[in-house]
């Protein structure tokens, strides 16, 4: 049986949590306000009692994947543990209570957690210059890309093209059309890597910045990054470093060495805040000090003890969120890096790195790695050995859930057949690493004596698979779409 | 586990990266802490500011000390949703996928509309997202924005904007409210959309219906931003005849938070469906068919389209979301009605009584307006602020941050949570400041001036 909906759950005059009488005379809407601004009748929100809600909501809960239960090695999203203390300090009322337009002088303790959350992701990324205003990665792209046209408009040209990766997130394409850009794309080389030679070909004049996923979404390294850092340069454009798969570099590689112009953060991945069942983010874009001026306003600044924001910044590309930013994930974050601290953060990616490694070499015979050698802190398998016996990688991470642990990503990147895409995260024991294993073996053997299991799962979860054709083909996106339905029926 | 690898040492591992851009050596930060030194840091930051809890708080423009339900902080917590991530296998996130489905619904119930999406980043991105939808359904360039509009938005709007794919023109205010012949004014063939505020910036409740049918009429399209708490009370944009209605979610038991996380709300007509941006949940049926969740029409989306999707946005603020839909599920029709109502009575008993203290004013006379409005003062506002602060109190937002020539106004806000007693010495400083302000002659000279 399904849960019922709050809709069908609505008793008449049922209430939750009551407010306290009002201690001002009443004098009643009409009073303030003419009759034709006020609303008709109540919106239709339902009404249920306080623990009739909770019910519900947990009762929904535990129908969830998530990473405090079992791994959760979905590619490129980091899901690492997200410890506890974290949110403990956000929810601070002296850190969480706090109103954006409250004056500097009522905020120094807010200032100065956010101003030594920029000290440590400079001294990590090796860059200069920041910002945290971005609420997630992909705004932080919009907000590097407006910057690249900025500062190619000041130099009297603003250039029409940005150059992609084919292995690249689909966030890279669609930012570049948003801000105006063409992008065009590269091709990977036969190592997984930016084909340097198709790369030199597309660079031009026209070209705006390059962007780039280090390690790319494959799990490579870009050991050319210094030799595309200059090509990119040489044409007079810029290079982003994505920074989606940071999390094979903190304490280990420095992106402002590599040449990078910008660098973004998730601070949701690398930075173990909440992913929250998809948000909030917490975006944070690094930069050169050439580009400084660039940065959203207002930035922040520090005079002897006092931190204030500073507005008069005539070359900003002006504002890209309501206030500064996801203020409670910069907090998390702080809290993060100052547990683990110098020791512990040179840990995350060595040991990020060495359990993909191992995941990847106990099932390198069985499924088909979608390149030879080590891989950084993810790797990509495809499986097309599988496909071969009529099970396909879409079988296969539906057969997973019933393990009850959870798929990898899959069908991406694109220039995988079948991809199947690892993350496993440092969050991970040899023996965590062990169960995921035997598991994806024991579904190659399935595939080879009995497919069709594998073809019909998942079986032991709440739903089974679900009819994403007649979603979107008969779209139900609201209680009184589903009620008309109901009434056709 | 190398042996496994078949790796000499943990250093063959990243051997790709070249030396010259390895960190060497320890990164130049501090050592680890324990749990309980770190709690006692923040402890200390945590006091240097001046939190909800010990001030009273009459700040708004656009951020509001709502009530905000136990269950609702403790239900949020829980790490089945704040641990999961969007929900790519709808088997295993039914959880997430049905919660998102009864948000839809309700922000829909809120504004009046047909379809809304999965959440925006906050109210500003939320209204520049709404712009690229209006100038890619009528094929125009320009958005006509009220001034009524927080500045802030207008600003996200412009950033949004200096891409070259829209151009941006203001309708002035007139006494604070936004004007169909002001509106009439600015419309020209190649305006897509006219962006408004409901209630406005300044508190001011607009006439929705008027600026809507002004707009279509031109082949616009009407956009509303609006309160979703005032939408309680207030007759909703899509009443009005609204294309589009989003909005900052913020109000809706989300913590202020100095100022994020937030939660943008995205509603439209069935019509614009394909050009919705973000992610969508629709209602289908499993194998065995039961009824089940899953994103939906996400061919929109940058995963699939790419260069061509209609819009960048990934990751949302799905967590706040879900504090939106336990935030209406608890307090309910009624509650939060009553929540509104409340406010509202709030504002207009402080508005009364500090208007009656000498030589302030209503900036806007008599105008309707919500839970907020504009105190003009015989002096500088922030003058006053400092004032209030040593009585515990946060008197209100000076306008001056938005516009240097408003120095003596100050935009003033009142949620259900302020009491009577806080109201009332809300006014005793209020009037012990004018008074001491008219004392001191050579200050006297500069109010007058």
């Amino acid at each position: 049986m399904a849960e019922l909906t709050l809709r069908e759950r609505s008793v008449k005059g049922h209430r939750g949590p009551r407010l306290q009488p009002l201690d001002v005379p009443a004098e009643g809407a009409e009073r303030f306000l003419p009759r034709e601004r006020l609303r008709g009748e109540a919106p239709g929100l339902p009404e249920i009692s306080e623990p009739a809600v909770v019910r519900h909501f947990v009762n929904l809960s535990v129908l969830n994947h998530h990473i405090d239960k079992a791994i959760y090695p979905l590619g490129s999203c980091t899901m690492k543990y997200n410890p506890k203390l974290n949110d403990e300090m956000a929810q601070l009322p002296g850190l969480q209570a706090l109103h954006p337009f409250q004056s500097e002088d009522l905020s120094q303790g807010a200032l100065a957690v956010i101003g030594e959350l920029h000290e440590w992701l400079k001294a990590i990324m090796g860059m200069p210059a920041i910002t945290t205003q971005p609420a997630a990665g992909a705004q932080c792209e919009l907000t590097a890309i407006l910057m690249a046209r900025a500062y190619h408009q000041t130099r009297g040209n603003p250039r029409e093209e940005v150059i992609v990766p084919d292995s690249a997130h689909g966030t890279n394409p669609s930012t570049v059309n948003q801000v105006g850009y063409r992008a065009v794309t590269v091709p990977s080389g036969p190592d997984g890597c930016v084909d340097l030679k198709a790369l030199r070909e597309e660079v031009s004049d026209k070209t705006a910045a390059l962007m780039l996923t280090n390690p790319n979404t494959l799990g490579i390294f870009e050991r050319q990054v210094g030799e595309i850092a200059r090509i990119v340069h040489d044409a007079g454009a810029l290079l982003y470093l994505d920074g989606a798969n940071l999390n094979a570099l903190v304490g280990l590689a420095s992106p402002g060495a590599m040449g990078f112009d910008f660098a973004h953060i998730n601070l949701h991945k690398t930075f173990s805040t909440p992913h929250g069942g998809g948000g909030p983010g917490g975006g944070v874009l690094c930069v050169r000090e050439e580009l400084a001026p660039f940065l959203p306003t207002p930035v922040l600044e520090r005079t002897g003890e006092r931190y204030s924001w500073n507005y008069d910044r005539p070359r900003s590309i002006g504002r890209v969120h309501s206030y500064y930013g996801n203020f409670g994930m910069l907090v998390r974050a702080l809290c993060y890096v100052k547990s683990l601290g110098a020791s512990g953060l040179a840990e995350v990616s060595r040991e990020a790195i060495l359990n993909a490694n191992y995941l990847k070499a106990r099932l390198r015979e069985a499924y088909t790695p979608s390149h030879e050698g080590y891989c950084m802190h993810e790797f990509v398998l495809s499986a097309s050995k599988q496909k071969a016996r009529g099970v396909r990688a879409l079988d296969i991470a539906k057969r997973i859930l019933d393990f009850g642990m959870h798929a990898p990503t899959t069908y991406f990147p694109l220039i995988v057949d079948e991809a199947l895409m690892v993350e496993p995260t440092e969050t991970e024991t040899k023996a965590g690493l062990d169960a995921y294993a035997d598991v994806l073996l024991t579904i190659d053997r399935e595939t080879k004596k009995d497919p069709e299991r594998v073809k019909e799962a998942p079986t032991q979860t709440p739903v089974r698979r679900l009819d994403e054709a007649r979603a979107a083909r008969k779209l139900v996106l609201t209680w009184r779409d589903l009620e008309a339905e109901g009434a056709g029926a | 586990m190398l042996d496994t690898i078949g790796a000499p040492d943990q250093e063959a591992l990243w051997e790709a990266i070249p030396p010259e851009f390895r960190v060497r050596g320890p990164l130049p930060v501090d050592p680890p802490l324990a749990e309980y030194e770190i709690a006692r840091r923040f402890a200390r930051w945590a006091e240097e500011n001046a939190d909800a809890q010990h001030y009273a708080c009459f700040l708004g423009a656009g951020i509001y000390d709502h009530f905000i339900p136990a269950a609702l902080r403790s239900l949020i917590s829980r790490s089945e949703f704040a641990t999961a991530y969007t929900p790519y296998q709808p088997e295993v996130s039914q959880g997430t996928l049905q919660t998102i489905f009864e948000y839809q619904s309700m922000i829909c119930e809120l504004t009046g509309m047909e379809v809304a999406n999965a959440s925006m980043y906050d109210g500003a991105t939320a209204c520049a997202e709404a712009a690229h939808l209006a100038i890619g359904a009528t094929g125009r360039r320009v958005l006509l924005v009220s001034s009524g509009v927080h500045p802030h938005y207008r600003e996200v709007i412009r950033t949004y904007a200096a891409a070259g794919s829209f151009e941006v023109r203001e309708v002035p205010l007139a006494r604070g409210v936004t004007t169909p012949a002001a509106l009439q004014r600015a419309l020209s063939p190649d305006a897509a959309a006219f962006l408004w505020a409901q209630p406005n910036f300044e508190g001011i409740v607009e006439d929705g219906a008027a600026l809507t049918k002004a707009a279509q009429a031109a082949g616009a399209y009407s956009i509303a931003s609006a309160d979703p708490v005032a939408l309680a009370v207030l007759k909703p944009p899509g009443e009005d005849g609204a294309d589009v209605v989003v909005g900052e979610g913020q109000p809706l038991g989300v913590p202020m938070g100095y100022g994020g996380p937030l939660v943008g709300f995205f509603s439209i007509r069935k019509k614009d469906v394909r050009r919705l941006p973000g992610r969508l949940v629709g209602v289908t049926a499993d194998l065995e068919g039961r009824r089940g969740y899953v994103l939906t029409l996400q061919t929109r989306e940058q995963h699939i389209r790419r260069e061509r999707a209609t819009s960048n946005i990934c990751t949302n603020q799905g967590l706040m979301a879900l504090a939106n839909t336990i935030h209406m599920a608890l307090l309910g029709a009624q509650g939060l009605r009553e929540a509104a109502l409340q406010s509202m009575e709030k504002a207009h008993y402080l508005a009364a009584r500090a208007s009656q203290v000498p030589g302030v004013t209503l900036a806007h006379g008599e105008a309707p307006y919500f839970r907020e409005f504009v105190l003009r003062l015989p002096g500088p506002a922030t003058e006053f602020l400092k004032a209030a602060e040593k009585r515990r109190i946060l008197a209100g937002v000076p306008l001056e941050r938005f516009d240097r020539a408003r120095t003596k106004e100050l935009l003033v806000a009142a949620t259900e949570k302020r009491t009577r007693e806080e109201m009332d010495r809300y006014v005793e400083a209020l009037t012990e400041w004018t008074r001491r302000g008219t004392r001191v002659t050579v200050q006297e000279a500069a109010w007058q001036s």
